[in-house]
């Protein structure tokens, strides 16, 4: 009657239960390693970096010598990059978001969009770069200002802020829109009054992790002429600039070793700035997720 | 209560009918007109799709009528300052690099995935997961500045003989770098795997492991070879690791531990470099992006198609 013998079967079965075990560290330790990585990254950057992170640094320019360099022209420079880039990639991003959304029909063009956003997004950074060289710096003979720089990168992240307004707008119930529409209000009207406000956090978020982004790249700006050395600041759109990423690129190539030690303390800076700007958007999300 | 408002108004009905159409008629024009302008924002993301496509080819076809294409495509020595483009020494330093990357970032992404899909509880998960999105956050400039002070001396002490810049490090940062990319997307197939495929599987005795690599794996497997795609499309466009951990040295070789030049960290170094408008290695730069452009494309492309394509239905 012993069709099933109880002891081959429980001898396969902890062999079996064993190597699920072991899987499991297995899988284990490959999802720490990223985290001891980023840990001996920030270990290493804090020891190198808190020492050179001083008062002088905030505001000083950059400088042949690693004692007196600054990051001052870069904090400033990024911050300029940024007055350009967030108001076009906002309005353009979030314009084509509500078309393809609330407008479009479901076509071939829609989809044809769609696609080419996707793939835009998958474009590496430095292509823009060329772009925003021939385009920007070239045809419109813009020169190697702020306004052609923030333009490319503005150019970069638009596909983020899309999907991410998208995605939002897409979120916003129907019954909101029925609603308003049973009141008599018009399309636009719905848009603007309902679907906005009910997505403005997501788009919020999407828009400064798209920031967040843009303030990290370094290829695109290296293409368009960001300088990496600068003494005076940027006064307008219109003027010579540099940013964070670029200063630690330059301090990462000078030949001296002690620039090290600067090229830490930038990377403090701008990670905590990138710090910042991710707690705001987790803040936004969080505040506002409950509402609908 | 109508009556004594219109009053208070100071208008009669037939004005009052008049200023309403009035207002209807501003309202119909805004109507018409803002699906209009969001077209035309729409329609700026094609502009730059074909922006980019223009610059790039345009400026290729300058380069061509300076080089030839058969010496550019064949050649294995890339010297610009000497006159001798053959892009297969770039090509050959971009696949060392991807390859490396991919090394690393393969095992380790699909192996975060199952465990954050398969094996953590929700707690550790929730811990676990932002922690991954961070390092997929930090700008890539900051992982070149590690590969260069960190990774490299570590590995310096293992492999005698390494070279300062080497693909071997600026490889494995690379890889590091996409690991969350290849984890989240993996994780995102695995999870639109339906429950009760595992149940099923469960319920017949299988283990977590037996599961999640016979029923779960070969359910979400488009969507995993697709983020392997992706993953290998951001690795070959990866600029400032290799520009900065890599070295400059375009050679044909498949040595790791020696100093190479990718496609990117060629146009980084032109672009930082004292390179006149309109020379030849000005429009250099361009060919060179077009063929690192074609190649994230069709990476691009093979990932949609293998996620549309073979996705299983359930």
């Amino acid at each position: 009657m012993a069709l099933i013998n109880k002891d081959t079967v429980s001898n396969k079965m902890s062999g079996r239960i064993l190597k699920n075990k072991i899987a499991k560290v297995i899988f284990f330790i490959a999802t720490i390693i990223g985290l001891l990585f980023l840990g001996a990254l920030a270990y290493r950057i804090l020891t190198q970096g808190l020492g050179s992170l001083d008062m002088d640094f905030l505001t000083g320019f950059t400088s042949q010598s690693p004692d007196r360099a600054g990051i001052k022209a870069g904090v400033i420079g990024s911050l300029w990059l940024m007055s350009v880039t967030a108001p076009v990639t906002l309005i353009i991003g979030v314009a084509t978001a509500i078309y393809l959304e609330e407008y479009a029909k479901r076509g071939r063009f829609t989809r044809f969009i769609q696609i080419n956003l996707q793939n835009l997004a998958g474009v590496p950074s430095i292509v823009f770069g060329l772009l925003g060289l021939t385009i920007f710096v070239y045809i419109f003979k813009t020169g190697e200002i702020v306004l052609a720089g923030g333009l490319t990168l503005g150019l970069l992240v638009l596909p983020v802020i899309v999907v991410a307004a998208q995605e939002s707008i897409r979120s916003v119930p129907n019954e909101l829109r029925e609603a308003s529409y049973g009141m008599g209000a018009t399309k636009w009207q719905t848009v603007r009054r309902i679907v906005l406000p009910a997505a403005i956090p997501g788009i919020l978020t999407g828009g400064i992790l798209a920031l967040s982004r843009a303030i990290g790249e370094t290829a695109p700006l290296l293409l368009v002429g960001a300088a990496t050395a600068i003494f005076t600041l940027p006064s307008g759109i219109f003027d010579p600039y540099t940013a964070m990423p670029i200063q630690i690129y330059s301090w990462t190539k000078a030949p001296q070793p002690e620039f090290e030690y600067v090229a830490s303390a930038g990377i403090i800076v701008l990670l905590v700035i990138l710090l910042l700007l991710n707690s705001i958007a987790v803040f936004i999300r969080n505040k506002f997720s409950k509402r609908l | 209560m109508d009556s004594s408002k219109n009053k208070q108004d100071g208008l009669s009905v037939s004005e009052r009918i008049e200023k309403n159409k009035q207002s209807n008629s501003s309202t119909a024009f805004v109507e018409k007109l803002v699906p209009k302008l969001l077209l035309m924002c729409a329609t700026l993301s094609v502009l730059v799709t074909i922006g980019i496509l223009y610059t790039l080819l345009s400026e290729t076809f300058t380069f061509f009528s300076e080089v030839s294409v058969i010496e550019f495509f064949t050649s294995t020595h890339w010297n610009p300052w000497r006159d001798s483009y053959g892009i297969l020494s770039l090509i050959s330093g971009t696949l060392l690099i991807t390859v490396t990357a991919m090394i690393i970032a393969i095992p380790l992404g699909v192996a975060s995935a199952i465990f954050l899909s398969e094996y953590a509880s929700d707690k550790v998960r929730r811990f676990l997961k932002p922690i991954l999105e961070v390092l997929a956050g930090i700008p890539t400039v900051v992982y070149g500045f590690f590969a260069l002070t960190f990774v490299t001396p570590m590995l310096e002490k293992i492999i005698p003989g390494l070279s300062f810049f080497n693909a071997l490090s600026a490889g494995i940062v690379v890889g590091i770098m996409i690991v969350p990319m290849v984890a989240s997307l993996t994780e995102d197939a695995m999870g639109a795997v339906p429950n009760v495929l595992r149940e099923g599987a469960m319920a017949l005795g299988a283990t977590r492991l037996e599961t999640t690599i016979k029923v779960v794996i070969p359910a979400a497997l488009s969507g995993i070879i697709a983020s392997f795609a992706l993953a290998i499309s951001r690795a070959i466009g990866e600029t400032m690791i290799v520009a900065i951990a890599a070295g400059a040295t375009p050679k044909f070789s498949f040595d790791p531990t020696q100093s190479i030049q990718t496609m990117t960290g060629y146009i980084v170094q032109v672009s930082t470099g004292d390179v006149s408008y309109g020379s030849t290695i000005y429009y250099s730069i361009y060919a060179v992006g077009t063929t690192l452009f074609v190649f994230t494309l069709i990476m691009n492309l093979l990932a949609q198609y293998i996620s549309r394509r073979f996705r299983e239905e359930y």
